[in-house]
């Protein structure tokens, strides 16, 4: 176990180097420069050269990537160069942002979704089934742009109902202890500042729903076409038990299984697939920081946000790899 | 039942490598999909309107006019009048006709980068899914390391890299998306095949690899790759739409695109919201009847779904 | 049915939760942002902002997100009176320059404090003088872009482009005199000593948290406590926070403030980036006002009932021409016949904002020094074609940059007036090869540094009030924008070096309107418009005077 440890994590090395040796050609390739960026329109010429050469930015591509490693190696990644502040910091303030959204997005697809996909594998090929079907269909086909600027007009504009964006309103004064707007209000008891956190989340995480919220419904109803045409429901049926007791205990546990996993998929797509929704609801996010940097060629928040991003990924995989071998004995670690 | 994400990817693409390919008994049984129907109808009408667009559309997509630039300004756009049924766009264009020149370019963009991401997944996967060992193993290594990055992510990426921003990188940008789903699926089918009895009897009778290869395997991994490609088209048109939201789009302003027009009338979404609703409801309507035929497709050759 | 129905129930439960949510949400939006208004305080103002301010030092800045701030934190010796670009009484009730312009002696304010309690005197502005002349680090050097435009160079040069510096010394001769030496004269001044960057920081401040640190290691800088965390100036409103995971600015009023003091008690920037998101956070109710609504918004908001508060012009947009890639634009016919080509009227109407003008110069009309005997070019395809003709380039054709991923007051839409002006030049017979680039990804290095373009578009808001600030940025020097030499635009180049030079009120005026002639007599650009950009609030924001110079001081605003 402990072998198969240190090897997986040797391995993470080389992988790490790969990309940052990819990440960091890709972004020097990248038309346009910091120095640009950061001095904006009002530079003159000789500006923009002298900054670019105290970024280093004149030096070979080879020299600089040295030193960059040398600052990475020892934890330092730099400060935006959009906002001066330590990129690590950012990332720490983005990413509880990101997953909270992510959370509130899951747990509408599938409040949403397991319902709607079993209601669908009832009435299959009836008017309720297709409409279903194709109703959330129709929420994958929208432009996530276009629908949350839909979701703000009607329901904050016009109704007033949630805030239009953002994540807590100016007016609530919330204490910040694990960045989770919604969990921090509990923790302080300050149930007003979750609430308020919690409208925030509504319309956001509706439009991010959407494509999560068709999957599953597509699943579960496959899967629970398949279960209902399995023997041992047949079987349950002819010995007579209840239809609710059928429904409940061999149906819907079983079919469940493969929807599980679904849910699990999704959950990666999520987290960084909410470039676009951020934008629209200026959630401060993981995306929001991404996209913000693409424009503005800020070259360290590139570097470490992608760079951490991997190295998240590679041992969340390890983890899980982990995670198997302690509960299914079958599994070797080799 | 946790595997990781990547693992989940591969194996949702794997699941469609292991379908039929789409006999007589698939079509029989999508005429009888009202989804497939209503998917199959509204993308017959978009290619037909695509088609004759240059007949249909009154006026070319470029040209000012003076009667609409006489009433234009910034804060009000001329609605319908006579000679323009949709009034005017926000260059005193006519926007009737920009918005049926714009399914030319649509499906453009779609089919474009959905067949470059084909060919390449094509070439990719046969490689890997007929030949295996060392080939096999770096070539998915190598698609698994694209595929582990969110699709939006990895499009933004590439369009960020273009010197100028253009149709051409749009479609690149899109394409390579789609490159690595095609090439597992295509392996997929491949790995599935290479013991099965019709390849052994070709390869026993003397058929040369290449010839077994591309007469007898890959024609029967063709369905599934059908069903990715609908599917690929509508997310194709969506994501395009999304660089043009996000400034990464096509830079010509004058090309009708309806992603293209949708970001830019974004500014005047208070001011006249029919430049916006127009383009999001025709990539509202195309995207979902690919989705649906997509979808029923994947039904279709499921082996699971035959009952 | 028994799980089927529980199942309906919890459907329900889900159900009322978002009602439930609603309804919270209509009991708040109630009291929301006027709670203030009430109880008879001052309240709070939520203005949105377009973007996060880069520090609370206005000196390492050059972006307005980052003045919007500062302007109302710090004082500067001599200010623009609200609303104009005049020049008013700021930190100091005098100003007084030597007949050759090298000596400027201030008469300060008495009985003014820093935020921090420490005094206002003479020591303290020859403090700030001497910091800027001595900054020491070359990573604060490069960023200190309007000292180093003004004053050319510092102590210690630690950059290669620095000039000889124009600053001198400063003495305090007694607490309420400051007297600024400089090595030569500027025309800049004394309306430059009015900019932003130039605030009055506490010398006490600075020295406590490190203001002038500024460091730098590869590609990131950071900068000190100072300019992050503990800005002191004598401004009407004191820096309380900065929340930077919601994006919001936390000012509140300065209860010790020299003039009136402000009525708001909070004034609270919250960043919203995206124009849209603005707009409805405005309709929803959430903020009070915002900057920059675009164009197409004003009617609807002006008829929902806000106030679209519209600032004088003070910018210009141009076509830039380079003369250095296509020989034929060496020629003066050719340039004249683009701008004959050019139907700016049409684009004024069409494309820019209520109050948008038609350009004659490269000085809007509300500068001193602007010539108002200079004809508009009036849009005359026919002569274009002519003109083309007769210098032998019937088939011209051009690469035209535009920039995307930007909005600027003087460019609102730069896509839309991109494709108005190719179309006009596709008239005359000119081939347009359209090239977008990213404003921050290659636009401005092709266009400004590498020059690469035949045209491009590009324009200027104005600092302070002097053509200089325009003119001189442009045509000022050989350069790759527009392709000068100084072979062939000479005459240009030493117009506008005599120009700036020229002392005397008057003197000064009159020898820019000579400058602004001869630049339209040779054409090296084509002025297109000037447009006005606005700010608004909604109904009872009172006392927002919208400034051409976007310096908008919050300390008159109150809400209801």
């Amino acid at each position: 176990m402990l072998r198969f440890v240190v090897r997986r994590l040797l391995q993470v090395i080389p992988t790490l180097l790969l990309l940052s040796i990819v990440v960091f050609a890709w972004l020097r390739s990248l038309p346009g420069g910091p120095a640009t960026a950061f001095l904006g329109d009002r530079a003159t010429p000789e500006n923009i050269a002298e900054l670019s050469r105290l970024m280093g930015l004149d030096q070979p591509i080879w020299v600089q990537y040295g030193r960059f490693l040398g600052r990475v190696v020892t934890g330092d990644f730099g400060t935006s160069s959009i906002t001066g502040q330590p990129v690590i910091d950012e990332i720490g303030r983005a990413l509880p942002a990101t997953i909270e959204l992510s959370v509130a997005a899951l747990v509408i697809a599938v409040g949403l979704g397991i319902p709607l996909g079993y209601i669908a594998a009832r009435y299959r090929g009836r008017p309720l089934d297709v409409f279903t079907v194709i109703g959330t269909l129709v929420g994958v086909a929208v432009p996530v742009f276009f629908l949350g600027y839909v979701l703000k007009d009607v329901f904050a504009v016009d109704l007033g109902w949630f805030p239009p964006s953002g994540r807590q309103s100016v007016a609530v004064d919330a204490t910040k202890v694990t960045g989770f707007a919604v969990l921090d209000g509990i923790l302080t008891r300050e149930f007003d500042a979750s609430l308020d956190a919690l409208r925030h989340l509504v319309l956001p995480s509706l439009a991010l729903a959407t494509i999560p919220l068709a999957v599953i419904v597509r699943i579960t109803r496959a899967s629970v076409l398949d279960v209902l045409g399995s023997d041992f429901v047949r079987t349950a049926n002819s010995k007579g038990l209840a239809p609710g007791t059928v429904r409940g205990r061999h149906v819907l546990r079983n079919a469940l299984l493969p929807v599980s996993t679904t849910i699990g998929l999704q959950v990666g797509l999520l987290l960084a697939g909410a470039v676009l929704t951020e934008r629209v609801f200026v959630w401060g996010g993981v995306g929001t920081l991404l996209a913000d940097a693409i424009t503005l060629r800020d070259y360290p928040r590139l570097q470490a946000v992608l760079l951490l991003g991997a190295l998240i990924y590679v041992l969340v995989n390890l983890l899980v790899d982990l995670s198997y071998a302690v509960i299914d004995p079958r599994v070797r670690l080799s | 039942m946790t595997t990781t994400w990547l693992e989940r990817r591969r194996s949702r693409i794997d699941d469609i490598a292991g379908g039929r390919s789409l006999g007589a008994e698939a079509f029989r049984r999508l005429r009888r999909e009202p989804a497939a129907i209503i998917g199959a109808i509204i993308i017959g009408v978009f290619v037909v309107v695509a088609a004759f667009a240059p007949l249909i559309a009154p006026h070319s997509a470029t040209e000012a006019f003076p009667q609409l630039q006489e009433n234009l300004r910034p804060g009000s756009i001329p609605g319908p009048q006579e000679g323009f049924p949709l009034g005017s766009d926000q260059l005193g264009r006519d926007f009737y006709s920009r918005m049926i020149l714009a399914s030319q370019q649509t499906l453009l963009v779609g089919v474009l980068a959905t067949l470059i991401g084909l060919v390449f997944g094509i070439v990719i996967g046969t490689v890997a899914g007929a030949f295996g060992g060392w080939a096999d193993t770096l070539l998915m290594r190598v698609t698994d390391v694209l595929l582990a990055i969110p699709s939006l992510l990895l499009a933004i990426s590439v369009a960020a890299l273009a010197a100028s921003p253009s149709q051409s990188t749009v479609i690149i940008a899109v394409s390579i998306v789609s490159v690595p789903i095609f090439a597992r699926l295509l392996r997929g089918s491949m790995l599935a095949q290479r013991h099965s009895d019709h390849v052994v009897a070709a390869t026993a009778l003397g058929v040369r690899r290449p010839a077994v290869v591309l007469r007898h395997m890959l024609p029967n991994a063709i369905g599934p790759v059908i069903v990715q490609a609908t599917l690929t088209l509508a997310t194709a048109i969506l994501d395009a739409a999304a660089l043009s939201f996000l400034g990464l789009g096509d830079a010509d302003p004058g090309r009708a695109e309806w992603g293209l027009m949708l970001a830019q009338a974004q500014t005047y979404l208070d001011v006249r919201p029919a430049l916006a609703i127009y383009p999001a409801l025709a990539i509202i309507m195309v995207a979902l009847g690919f989705t649906l035929l997509g979808e029923s497709l994947r039904e279709a050759i499921d082996p699971k779904g035959r009952r | 049915m028994r799980s089927a129905a529980r199942r309906f129930a919890a459907a329900c439960a889900a159900g009322a939760l978002a009602v439930t949510l609603a309804a919270c949400a209509e009991s708040q939006r109630d009291t929301g942002t006027e709670q203030g208004g009430s109880g008879g305080t001052g309240g709070t103002m939520v203005f949105g902002a377009a973007g996060a301010p880069r520090s609370f030092d206005p000196l390492f800045a050059q972006d307005g997100e980052t003045f919007r701030v500062s302007r109302q934190i710090y004082d500067t010796l001599i200010t623009y009176k609200q609303g104009t670009s005049e020049l008013t009484p700021g930190l100091a009730t005098k100003w007084e320059p030597s007949p050759d312009g090298k000596e400027w002696t201030f008469t300060l304010r008495e009985g003014v404090k820093f935020h921090d309690g420490t005094d206002f005197n003479a020591e303290a502005v020859c403090f700030n003088f001497n910091r800027w002349f001595n900054l020491s680090t070359a990573a604060a050097q490069s960023q200190a872009i309007y000292y180093y435009e003004l004053f050319g160079g510092y102590s210690n040069n630690l950059t290669k482009d620095t000039t000889d510096p124009v600053y001198n010394s400063c003495q305090a001769p007694n607490p309420t005199t400051a007297v600024v030496k400089l090595n030569r004269a500027k025309g800049a001044f004394p309306a430059a000593f009015g900019l932003t960057s130039l605030s009055i920081s506490s010398p006490a401040a600075l020295q406590q948290y490190n203001g002038d640190e500024v460091t730098q290691s590869g590609e990131s800088f950071s900068y000190s406590a100072y300019a992050m965390e503990h800005p002191t100036g004598t401004g009407p409103f004191k820096f309380e926070s900065y929340d930077r995971t919601n994006q919001t600015i936390t000012l509140v009023r300065n209860d010790q403030y020299w003039g009136e003091k402000a009525k708001l008690d909070k004034l609270i920037f919250r960043v919203i980036p995206d124009e849209n998101a603005r707009k409805q956070e405005l309709q929803a109710g959430t903020i009070d006002g915002f900057d920059y609504p675009s164009a197409a918004d004003w009617p609807a908001l002006k008829n929902a009932g806000f106030q679209v508060l519209v600032r004088p012009v003070f910018n210009i947009l141009y076509l830039g021409i380079n003369k250095k890639n296509n020989p034929a634009l060496r020629d003066i016919r050719v340039r004249q016949a683009i701008a004959y080509a050019l139907d700016r009227e049409s684009l004024v109407r069409n494309q820019m904002p209520e109050g948008a003008v038609v350009a004659t110069q490269f000085v809007p009309d509300t500068v001193n020094g602007y010539n108002p005997d200079i004809q508009p070019i009036p849009h005359d395809p026919e002569r274009a074609k002519a003109l083309l003709a007769e210098a032998g380039v019937p088939n011209l054709t051009l690469n035209f940059y535009y920039p995307t991923e930007v909005s600027r007051p003087y460019m609102p839409n730069p896509t839309n007036i991109f494709t108005a002006l190719a179309e006009n030049l596709r008239q005359v017979g000119i081939t347009v090869n359209p090239v977008a680039k990213p404003w921050n990804g290659g636009y401005l290095d092709d266009v400004q540094v590498n020059g690469v373009q035949d045209l491009h578009l590009l324009g200027w808001t104005g600092d302070y009030n002097d053509p200089g600030n325009f003119v001189e940025g442009f045509f000022g020097s050989p350069g790759p924008e527009f392709g000068l030499t100084d072979a062939e635009d000479g005459a240009i180049i030493n117009s506008i070096r005599k120009a700036d030079e020229t002392v005397g009120d008057e003197a000064h005026a009159a020898a820019w309107r000579e400058t602004n002639r001869l630049v339209m007599e040779q054409l090296p650009a084509v002025p297109l418009s000037s447009s006005p950009p606005a700010i608004v609030v909604r109904k009872g924001v009172n006392g927002l005077i919208p400034s051409p110079l976007t310096d908008e001081r919050f300390l008159t605003v109150s809400v209801d």
